[in-house]
């Protein structure tokens, strides 16, 4: 009990200064394990302590406090504990030890899940992120346990605001891989194809030595969703995706690849057989939802075809052409397809006729300029960060002894040793 | 070989002596001493003076494949007839024994099977491949090239008799090492080409062609025409139209009937003229076929197909398909062309769509399915076809039944390219950069973990 009082002062005393808390920081790792032998009875000194002025001392506690096993009475109270806390704490010394904040944060995850409310925890999360990330390009560990809550409380529009930052730094390969898996399962959520497209492409080709199953469920969801996006599937993957992925990952989801091939075919009744030969395997995977969205798409690009073709259609022929029962099912899809701005067209209820007109935009309004002028700007910036991370692996020590000992030999000089290791 | 090449010479008086008015009056044309009814027509196929173009064995072929493919029992009879007579005069016995077979008895006691012939035969074979072996190895032991060359060569010609191609193909490569002269070089390809076609492997027919088109020597007009032929032979079975069409259109009119083991000038003609039809451009087609003079004096042999291409190059695509059309049946009897017909036809089809359609912004449906006598439902498909495969640029109004020009705006698609590379590049770099800090990642993980 001494020791931990002792703690507590010390925690108050030297939490002012950014040296204080520096050493602060080495007698609390000294200290961590007396508090984890002491967890169950620290509850009462957290109130003695104030999370914005003293968030490191009370993050140890905090961790200290949760390190036993979770149950639903003294979940209610720590959800409310943690999520004070992380509203209040002050970034700079939480990020002395991102380890024990993020684990408290998973604890906190766990706890909403278990009481079965993930809305309480959206708030809460997204507050976390903010405050461990050093800076909006960095992954932390806690943005997929983000995605995770926001998924499973549906509130697919906050996860939008975070997936729409641009990430370059990552701490754990993992962390990647279930962000995109689970951004790319939010922007199917909201119907954003393209960026879903994107992101489930990243965890497909992104570099890794062995298969894991993120990958493989992830190209499971990406063949489904390039198949509603862009009406076709890239049968290889391209050449930098990993090698383990591509060998094994067609593979292990062959009843997809055959969804594909038969979509290819463009017959809809071999199709819809196929697909609801499949059911199971489909729903296991939870993939029944999109599976419905590719046939449906079938559709659409059946119609699309026609615009290329024809000027005016009646609706008799569209539905034959696409294989629809009656003129009237023919006439729903084309109104959809009007309205989500898929094709552009005219309906003459009157004569029964579809009049296909080409895409209005004529690229010179000011709207229009102003997005090709910010675009290009975007791509100027990313062009100069390009070019200055290859400066900096350029000058890097590593890479630089790497690629010494294998450059091209050809002259008697060359061959002079080169060091192993830069010693600047 | 050289024999047989006098034998087309009775049959050309034949010829004369059938019709000495040529067809619809046509003038006599200075060139052509023979005036007669063209043998490729719409006409139902007038056996007798179809076969009287072709000597040798390919002569037997064509007939057995007519009857295999006539509908007409008359015609079937009189090609197999025709056929036991021609096999009669030569030494296939194998041949000889299929036809008595499909014969069936039906043409009487005169066309039953004569064992006895067959057995002469078969024993007159023994004893002149024991003869030719003999002599062979006679000449073998005395090492004079061109008495071995002679001997590989009758060896050759004492296979081919007798049906064996596969021999008779291997003996006369077997010449090859003998050969001294270009002439000698030359016969050896020209047989070799000849059992290359009667065994219907056209790879080697091109490689011996070109063989042969290497020599040194300046080659005789007669052979360069042949060669030309046989490489158009090779071109068409392989369904490289454009290329056959440039061969046929190259033969000189000092072919004749030079190459009546092969081919004939009428049929250097059809094939020819379809197959240019099929893939020439306009501009081609008129320079290389319809101002052609040596092909000119083929065209007159099939004034049909003479009359067709004229059609189809002044737009009257009515009497064109019309020709095409009656020539059809002829033209499945065919024995190389017959698998070719479906796909030529429906390439002159489409030519003639998108030639009618190229000149105008908008076309009536219902005048176009006039012109190609289809019905407008049948023609919109056709032409939706075309325009799904990119051929012609051009959209349907199904309501009011006209075809519009269209073309694409340069401008928007550009536009529209330029945004979606722009995306695409954005993308990618973000990917790669991305993909870069995994890469950083584990590399320092692999490094930290040496140390």
């Amino acid at each position: 009990m001494n020791s931990v009082e002792g703690l507590l002062t010390q925690i108050r005393g030297l939490s002012s200064t950014a040296s204080d808390v520096l050493s602060l920081q080495n007698v609390l790792k000294q200290a961590d394990e007396s508090l984890h032998a002491e967890s169950t009875r620290l509850l009462p000194f957290l109130d003695q302590l104030d999370p914005s002025k003293h968030s490191l001392g009370y993050l140890y506690f905090l961790e200290a406090c949760t390190a036993g096993p979770v149950t639903t009475e003294s979940a209610s109270s720590f959800v409310l504990i943690i999520a004070r806390f992380i509203s209040s704490c002050v970034a700079e010394q939480i990020r002395l030890a991102p380890d024990k904040f993020i684990s408290v944060c998973k604890r906190f995850k766990d706890q909403v899940l278990l009481l079965e409310e993930p809305l309480r925890g959206v708030a809460p999360m997204l507050t976390a992120v903010r405050k461990l990330q050093s800076s909006t390009e960095h992954l932390t560990t806690l943005h997929p346990e983000f995605l995770l809550l926001c998924l499973l409380a549906k509130c697919y529009k906050t996860g939008l605001s975070i997936l729409e930052e641009d990430i370059f730094e990552v701490d754990q390969p993992r962390d990647l891989y279930l962000y995109c898996y689970y951004g790319g399962m939010i922007c199917i959520g909201q119907k954003c194809f393209r960026k879903a497209l994107e992101l489930l492409h990243n965890v497909v080709t992104a570099p890794m030595s062995t298969i894991n199953a993120i990958a493989v469920e992830a190209y499971k969801k990406y063949i489904l969703v390039s198949l509603i996006h862009h009406g076709q599937l890239s049968t290889s993957l391209p050449k930098y995706a990993s090698g383990v992925a591509q060998r094994n990952l067609k593979s292990l989801c062959l009843s997809y690849m055959e969804l594909a091939n038969s979509y290819n075919n463009g017959k809809i009744a071999d199709l819809e057989t196929y697909v609801q030969a499949n059911m199971e395997k489909f729903g296991s995977d939870n993939n029944l939802g999109l599976v419905k969205q590719v046939v449906s798409s079938i559709y659409k690009r059946n119609i699309q075809r026609l615009t290329q073709t024809y000027l005016t259609l009646s609706l008799q022929d569209i539905a034959n052409t696409v294989q629809l029962n009656s003129p009237k099912e023919a006439e729903m899809h084309v109104l959809q397809m009007i309205q989500d701005g898929e094709i552009y067209a005219t309906i003459n209820q009157k004569d029964g006729m579809v009049r296909f007109v080409e895409d209005p935009e004529l690229y010179k309004t000011c709207e229009m300029i102003e997005h090709i002028d910010l675009s290009i700007q975007r791509l100027m910036t990313l062009s100069n960060k390009l070019t200055v991370m290859d400066e900096l692996i350029s000058c890097d020590p590593l890479y630089l002894g790497k690629a010494g000992r294998e450059r091209q030999r050809f002259d008697f000089d060359d061959f002079d040793s080169v060091p192993q290791r830069f010693n600047i | 070989m050289d024999g047989i090449e006098g034998a087309s010479n009775p049959t050309m008086e034949e010829m004369q002596a059938n019709g000495t008015e040529g067809v619809d009056g046509l003038p006599l044309t200075s060139t052509s001493t023979r005036k007669n009814r063209p043998i490729v027509s719409g006409e139902p196929l007038d056996i007798e003076a179809y076969a009287g173009l072709y000597t040798g064995r390919t002569k037997i072929k064509r007939l057995m494949f007519i009857a295999n493919h006539c509908d007409n029992p008359g015609m079937q009879l009189e090609a197999l007839r025709m056929a036991y007579d021609e096999i009669k005069k030569g030494e296939n016995t194998h041949l000889y024994r299929e036809v008595v077979q499909k014969i069936d008895g039906r043409l009487g006691p005169n066309y039953a099977m004569d064992a006895a012939w067959g057995s002469t035969i078969e024993r007159k074979a023994e004893q002149r491949k024991e003869k030719l072996e003999s002599e062979l190895n006679a000449y073998r032991t005395n090492l004079i090239k061109e008495s071995i060359r002679m001997g590989y060569n009758d060896f050759g010609d004492f296979y081919y008799a007798h049906g064996a191609l596969g021999d008779a193909f291997k003996s006369y490569v077997r010449t090859r090492d003998y050969c001294t002269t270009s002439k000698h070089i030359i016969q050896m390809c020209l047989n070799a080409i000849l059992v290359s076609i009667e065994m219907v492997q056209f790879s080697n027919v091109t490689s011996y062609v070109s063989k042969a088109e290497q020599t040194p020597e300046a080659l005789d007009p007669p052979i360069v025409a042949k060669l030309c032929c046989a490489a158009g032979l090779a071109h068409l079975e392989a369904k490289k139209y454009k290329l056959a069409a440039r061969k046929f259109l190259e033969v000189g009119p000092e072919l004749g009937n030079s190459y009546s083991e092969v081919i004939a000038p009428q049929d250097v003609a059809t094939y020819g003229g379809l197959c240019a039809l099929a893939s020439f451009d306009r501009t081609e087609l008129k320079n290389k076929v319809i101002d052609n003079i040596n092909f000119r004096d083929f065209l007159e042999l099939v004034p049909e197909v003479r009359e067709l291409i004229n059609d189809f190059y002044s737009s009257h695509y009515a009497s064109c398909l019309e020709y095409l059309g009656n020539l059809k049946s002829n033209l499945m009897l065919d024995i190389h062309l017959y698998d070719h017909v479906e796909t030529l036809y429906d390439q002159i089809r489409n030519k003639a769509l998108i030639q009618y359609t190229l000149p105008f912004v908008s076309v009536d449906m219902r005048m176009m399915a006039d012109a190609f006598k289809t019905s407008v439902v049948g023609l919109e498909k056709e032409l939706e076809a075309l325009i799904t495969d990119n051929q012609i640029q051009a959209r349907i109004d199904s309501h009011n039944k006209i075809l519009y020009a269209r073309h694409a705006d340069q401008r928007n698609a550009t536009f529209q390219r330029v945004l979606q590379t722009g995306n695409e590049f954005d993308q990618e770099v973000r990917a790669m950069l991305l993909r870069s800090s995994l890469l950083k990642y584990d590399y320092n993980l692999r490094a930290s973990r040496k140390h």
